[in-house]
């Protein structure tokens, strides 16, 4: 690892913040990004040398802005750069200043950031790759690392998804208390998505894509800092880290899929976990429930459970019940039926998503939970079709390996009975 | 005399650090309190969880409890060692060292005025 390891940490988490700020004295992204990458070459100059200013941040903003002024300046008169003399001295006394400044917008300025990223016109993937490339500061090549498409796919979705943004009127005054509730529920559902990007893999061989479930984890813990008092972040943060904090229990040595009930426990990331229940207590004492404190409540009852034995059911159905009220929807009800084959048995966890067969007709996992179901219930041959038309829906190789497993469960089954 | 050495500095960046380097630095921690560890002068060394589990109950007649930490501030509180040194001297050279492991954030050496580990409570 280089030594100058730490500029890069202090660049990247100051960038939501110096970038954001930049944003509002130019009411430009493109203005802004290039003072903010203008600041950045001179603190690389800059703080090997002289050590770290006491406020990053406030470094970037102050420096940036200075040569984001000098170049709208230069466009109608010549006028001499700073000297980067006196750059490197300006360390505490006028980054003071810009401090004071920034503090107060500070909150509002970096959600308007994540808020401009989910444009309305944008689809979801490109939210997502907006936010990776502005607000985390991802390269173009990581980011269609990431998505596994060609850097110049990823390059063109990017450039696209700019220019509709720019093109949309931005407001610049400080958003009122119901616009800034509404931004952040929007900017919340884009980091979920995000988060379930890298999670759930919606295609090719690698399942697990942590870094955009790190880059999630890390943005919602600054959104949850801007606004420490919001249950709906603490939920959300909560769902990151308790899902998180199985990955290295999700997968075996082929890259095959490991279900909840068989992954080794003694894998999961305690540290994680420990965060994770302390948010959604702190969150419930809100008494705002809301869907991701919901979800996040139900990963709390798997992480505190030491075997699946322990696992609390009863009190999974109960939450997504509660989910069921709050956010109806085909999925939550199939993920309610897994609780009530647990609590009430296969036959009843059936005929709760009997209704569901059209709306899921082509979901992966409504054709994967029917045919354990049927299984259980001893119908092996509905079982069989069920299997066989989630194979043919699954969208990665460890999707349809896992129900393959079923399959020659069955086919090993059959081939006893014939045997006897 | 015992004392506390308090480690701060700014989370999100610590966040941000590569797992490697994390675990470097908390490796090269425990290599430099070994020596204290010992002659048996190392007491209680934690790690805090971030501050976004943190809250704050402000004191008076009905306590409130509030969301995150105490202040705003650009550094947080990270972490502390305790330790029984000679000097305030040895105290210091300690903090030196484990500064030396990381190039941001501050560590603050605090002499103890009481110290109770549990035990001498019952």
């Amino acid at each position: 690892m280089s030594e100058l390891g730490w500029i890069d940490a202090a660049l990247t988490s100051a960038r939501p913040q110096a970038l954001a700020a930049l944003l509002r004295y130019f009411g430009d992204l493109d203005t802004a990004e290039e003072a903010f990458q203008e600041a950045c070459l001179r603190a690389l100059r800059n703080w090997p040398e002289k050590g770290p200013p006491r406020d990053p941040a406030a470094w970037l903003i102050f420096v940036g802005r200075n040569f984001g002024v000098d170049q709208i300046r230069k466009t109608s008169r010549q006028a001499p750069l700073p000297d980067e003399e006196q750059l490197s001295d300006l360390g505490d006394q006028e980054s003071d200043i810009a401090e004071r400044l920034d503090n107060a917008h500070y909150r509002d300025d970096v959600l308007r950031l994540l808020f401009i990223c989910c444009h309305p016109d944008l689809p979801a993937t490109q939210q997502i790759a907006l936010a990776l490339r502005i607000v985390s500061g991802l390269s173009v090549k990581e980011i269609a690392r990431a998505f596994l498409v060609s850097e110049a796919a990823m390059e063109q979705r990017i450039t696209r998804a700019k220019r509709a943004i720019s093109g949309a009127s931005r407001e610049f005054e400080p958003p009122d208390a119901v616009e800034r509730s509404e931004r952040l529920g929007i900017v919340a559902a884009m980091l979920y998505l995000l988060f379930n990007e890298g999670y759930s893999a919606s295609g090719g061989t690698t399942h697990l894509r942590g870094q955009l479930c790190l880059e999630a984890i890390r943005l919602t813990r600054l959104l949850l800092r801007l606004f420490p008092a919001e249950p709906e972040i603490m939920g959300l943060l909560a769902l990151m880290l308790l899902q998180h904090s199985r990955m290295a229990a999700r997968l075996d040595g082929n890259g095959e899929l490991i279900l909840l009930e068989d992954q080794d426990r003694g894998l999961w990331n305690r540290e994680l976990i420990n965060e994770g229940l302390v948010l959604i207590e702190k969150a419930v004492r809100h008494a705002r429930p809301g869907v991701y404190q919901i979800q996040a409540a139900i990963a709390t009852a798997h992480a505190r459970a030491p075997s699946p034995d322990d696992t609390n059911w009863a009190e999974i159905d109960r939450l997504y019940g509660l989910l069921e009220v709050i956010q109806p929807s085909p999925v939550v009800t199939l993920n309610r039926s897994v609780a009530v084959s647990k609590t009430k048995g296969p036959a009843a966890a059936l005929a709760m998503i009997e209704p569901l067969a059209k709306p899921l007709d082509s979901y992966f996992h409504f054709h994967g939970v029917r045919g354990a179901y049927l299984l259980q219930t001893g119908d092996e041959c509905a079982a069989r079709q069920s299997f066989d038309r989630a194979i043919a829906l699954a969208r990665t190789p460890a999707e349809a390996a896992h129900i393959r497993q079923h399959i020659d469960r069955l086919k090993n089954l059959a081939k006893s009975e014939k045997r006897s | 005399m015992q004392y506390a050495i308090l480690c701060y500095d700014n989370e999100a960046e610590v966040e941000a650090w590569p797992r490697a380097k994390l675990d470097e630095v908390i490796s090269r921690h425990q290599l430099a309190t070994r020596p204290v560890a010992e002659q048996g002068k190392l007491g209680p060394v934690l790690r805090l969880l971030p501050t976004s589990t943190a809250m704050t109950v402000r004191s008076g007649d009905k306590p409130v409890v509030l969301d995150g930490p105490f202040a705003e501030t650009k550094e947080q509180l990270l972490g502390f060692w305790i330790i029984d040194a000679e000097t305030h001297e040895e105290a210091v050279a300690l903090a030196q060292e484990l500064a030396s492991h990381k190039e941001t954030g501050s560590m603050e050496v605090r002499p103890v005025l009481m110290y109770m580990d549990g035990s001498n409570t019952k």
